[in-house]
């Protein structure tokens, strides 16, 4: 049985680190591609929208930007979950490489929300269930990075990150329900399995940038955790190695 | 087939350039530096990891 493949010793920083290294340009290049995939048929091909005009185009990045910040505050917190549970050392890497991206994209999606807002709804801003709620989201991303970064023990770092993660993932299920459990300026979701109210070449374009995104938080997150290990691991023989063997 | 008539009118976004503009140029600014400062930080990371163990070496070789 020596030869069969383990999906755990991936679990190891030693074994991660090469392979994320290797899988970095391909994420990163399947990102590209179906970013300008989704960028030709969303801004391109896709036709106008009947009630917001040219100005729904902004749906082509909001929606990305928002399912990415819930999806990967959500890995983080099973990362976290995993962490505390079986002590593993990869799991607050993980989580701590992904959160300043997760918060970028909560903030993309406030940002978009605002533009798209104003002249729609009249308002950058309103106290509304989904906008505050995500809010909240890219406080509790700050909040995580800030506790994680004061506390110089790292494994005491993660333990105390990983309560905050698992603690504020209750956030998740409200803002993505929030536009059916109120009453919110916030229109409903454009797709759901079953039916969706958009064009064809609009959903393609956005599932497609969705992608995009996705494959893009992959590759920067993966970037974002070899360097951590070194950091983490500088005492380790692995990382000396590396280091002697002059490692870019 | 392309939706739009001249490059103008992609451009005005039929009277909603600046928020649609607005929203993708920040996005794209934001994915263009996050992977620049990541790999910045990954070669000052380096470089001082490295001297720490030079210096590490050399005193444990004294």
């Amino acid at each position: 049985m020596k030869d069969r493949f383990n999906l755990y010793r991936f679990a190891s920083p030693a074994t991660f680190y090469p392979l994320a290294g290797v899988l970095i340009p391909y994420f990163a290049a399947v990102s590209v591609v179906f970013g300008l995939a989704g960028l030709y048929l969303g801004m391109l091909v896709a036709p106008t929208d009947f009630q917001q005009g040219e100005g729904y185009r902004i749906i082509f990045i909001h929606v990305p930007a928002s399912w990415l910040s819930m999806f990967i505050y959500l890995v983080m917190a099973g990362w976290a979950a995993i962490g505390l549970a079986f002590n593993t050392r990869l799991s607050g890497m993980m989580a701590q490489a992904l959160a300043p991206t997760g918060a970028l994209m909560a903030f993309l999606s406030l940002w978009t929300g605002a533009l798209w807002g104003k002249p729609m709804w009249g308002a950058w801003w309103v106290w509304d269930a989904r906008l505050t709620s995500e809010l909240i989201l890219l406080f509790l991303y700050i909040g995580y990075m800030a506790l994680t970064a004061a506390i110089d023990d790292a494994r005491r770092a993660d333990k105390a990150g990983g309560l905050l993660l698992l603690v504020g993932v209750v956030n998740v299920p409200i803002i993505y329900f929030s536009v059916k459990w109120w009453n919110t300026l916030h229109q409903g979701s454009s797709v759901n399995l079953t039916k969706s109210s958009m064009a064809e070449t609009m959903l393609w374009g956005m599932l497609l940038m969705a992608m995009c995104f996705w494959m893009y938080s992959i590759a920067v997150a993966l970037m974002r955790v070899r360097t951590i290990m070194l950091e983490r691991e500088r005492h380790t023989d692995w990382v000396k190695a590396l280091l002697a063997g002059g490692e870019k | 087939m392309i939706h739009w008539n001249s490059f103008a009118d992609f451009l005005a976004m039929g009277g909603y350039g600046f928020y649609v503009w607005g929203s993708f140029g920040v996005t794209a600014l934001i994915m263009a530096v996050e992977p620049i400062l990541v790999a910045r930080h990954r070669k000052t990371t380096l470089a001082r990891l490295k001297r720490q163990l030079r210096a590490e070496t050399r005193n444990t070789a004294e």
